[in-house]
């Protein structure tokens, strides 16, 4: 009987060849979270919707934004789920370690949500509305990685 | 101004979740020759085609290029359009495109995938933002359960009224020869299947499938020449509500509400609960089946789970949805909108067979993507004003 053979693509150790911008706005809120842990979102002059991330253009009201507001740190969980199947992580190659958190955080003072892991080590106090805080990496690179997740302070 | 157009034709493949007796242009095929032989037509009187698949998925690019054996498109006009899970209803909606403006008279329409092939969840994944989206993402159904969740948080539903939809889709799936999953599910069997990402549990999200779908469009012209009880389209609407996912209305679906209402005004439609005569929805998980139907603007929010209780979505309810079995039965993705498409026409058309809803004057199609973009279809047997 033949050997099955299976075509195998993924990234595994191999370094994926793009070298992708985050812009001027994104550039300032990294460099804030590494350097000062603070979050930093914008405000639509237009509609007064802060964003974070923080990006150029207020999108409902097409208008270029420029005034920086700081958000948080604290907030509470606007949605989230747990992850409990298995499944190759595309941006690693290796498979991913669950059950983990996963959050969108309403910071104070911000109009949208804010995407990280969520520490579930007490599960039952995972729920949409409750108090969340961030737990910051000992080395901060200026990336999304500063935050190592966010847990519930009440 | 825009010339009426109706679909006069339909096909699809017999869906699975692997088929490695066809490669991508062979199974492209079967669905087109079905379209073909459905509405008697022959590929000379083809003059344009439009096609499409979530190329990534495969990893296979440009399948307006290499399908052209199968498709038909040797030496025709063919485009791709490729917008995720939408791709399946935005191709319908490019072939609307094309007919209306009165260049091409007959245009094939054609959606497929073979999710056996692929990592889906990779695949999925590279449509999210690389810095700020991708660290936490697993793909379509961690948002999925985000939007589950907020929801339930909100109109206090359970995980119960998430598998009634589940149960009412595999049940509606009996009668549909064309569809994977063809066995029934009780509500205790959602419910005890494994949780993937709190709330949705294995039993309420869609499988993975091989399959595709070919849809004719023809101008007011010549329809009714081909097929006498043809499916008017009466009006299209895509949205898209977000940069990051953070930016979406966690519980609602911003799209399918504005998208619906742009529909509702196009045809005079006030009560589309009342209006509609079946629903054939890109849905994808069973809580959509909740959360949507209430940013359709059928019931209000927070109604939709006693309203699916009551059976009024069941065949022979008030308003069927899913008659086919829908996603939760079926998905090859890049076909799944089309097909969606291609069952609300053959509702329309009365060639729906086991799974007709009798007397069908409206019908609604949809597509759903990655999270949270919408795009759809309403088909009528009138002629457009």
């Amino acid at each position: 009987m033949a050997e099955k053979e299976n075509i195998i693509i993924e990234s595994g150790d191999a370094v994926q060849p793009f070298a992708y911008s985050v812009g001027m706005h994104g550039s300032k809120f990294f460099a804030e979270i590494r350097d000062h842990q603070r979050f930093l979102g914008i405000k639509c002059s237009r509609c007064g919707k802060v964003y974070i991330p923080p990006r150029g253009v207020c999108g409902d009201c097409f208008a270029e934004m420029n005034d920086w507001v700081e958000v948080g740190p604290k907030g509470v969980i606007g949605t989230f789920t747990i992850l409990r199947y298995a499944f190759i992580d595309p941006e690693t190659g290796v498979q991913k370690p669950v059950p983990y958190g996963y959050g969108f955080i309403k910071f104070d003072g911000a109009d949208t949500l804010f995407q990280h892991y969520i520490n579930i080590e007490d599960e039952a106090k995972i729920r949409v509305g409750a108090r969340v805080e961030p737990v910051w990496a000992k080395h901060r690179k200026g990336s999304i990685r500063d935050i190592e997740y966010f847990k519930v302070i009440d | 101004m825009a010339k009426r157009v109706a679909i006069v034709g339909t096909g699809q493949t017999f869906h699975k979740s692997h088929r490695p007796d066809v490669n991508g242009q062979e199974l492209i095929h079967e669905a087109v020759a079905r379209a073909l032989s459905d509405a008697d037509l022959k590929l000379k009187d083809i003059d344009a085609i439009v096609i499409g698949n979530m190329d990534h998925f495969e990893g296979i690019n440009y399948v307006d290029c290499w399908s052209v054996d199968g498709s038909g498109g040797t030496m025709k006009p063919i485009i791709k359009l490729t917008t995720g899970g939408t791709t399946g209803c935005t191709v319908a909606i490019g072939g609307y495109h094309l007919v209306a403006s009165g260049m091409f008279d007959r245009v094939l329409i054609i959606g497929w995938e073979k999710n056996s092939e692929s990592d889906t969840t990779g695949a999925i994944t590279t449509a999210f933002d690389p810095i700020w989206d991708r660290l936490v993402f697993a793909g379509a159904i961690s948002g999925l359960a985000a939007e589950a969740q907020a929801y339930m948080a909100r109109y206090g539903a359970t995980d119960r009224d998430g598998a009634r939809v589940s149960v009412r889709d595999r049940k509606h799936a009996m009668n549909n020869p064309h569809a994977q999953l063809r066995k029934e599910v009780s509500l205790e069997e959602v419910l005890a299947s494994p949780m993937l990402a709190d709330p949705i549990h294995l039993l309420d999200v869609c499988p993975r499938s091989d399959g595709a779908c070919a849809v004719i469009m023809a101008s007011e012209e010549v329809a009714e020449k081909i097929c006498p009880t043809p499916d008017w389209i009466w009006g299209t609407a895509a949205r898209h509500s977000y940069s990051y996912l953070g930016d979406a209305d966690y519980g609602r679906l911003t799209s399918m509400r504005e998208g619906s209402q742009e529909l509702w005004k196009k045809a005079g439609i006030k009560e589309p609960r009342k209006e509609l005569d079946v629903i054939e929805m890109y849905q994808p998980y069973s809580f959509g089946g909740l959360i949507w139907i209430e940013d359709m603007g059928l019931v209000g929010p927070g109604e939709a789970p006693r309203y699916i209780w009551d059976g009024n979505t069941d065949m022979g309810g008030e308003l069927p949805i899913n008659p086919s079995g829908g996603v939760i039965s079926c998905n090859p993705i890049g076909a799944t909108g089309l097909i969606r498409c291609a069952e609300a026409a053959m509702q329309v058309m009365g060639k729906a067979e086991g799974r007709q809803v009798p007397d069908v004057n409206f019908a609604f199609s949809s597509g759903f993507g990655g999270c949270w973009w919408t795009d759809m279809i309403l088909h009528g047997k009138k002629k457009p004003a």
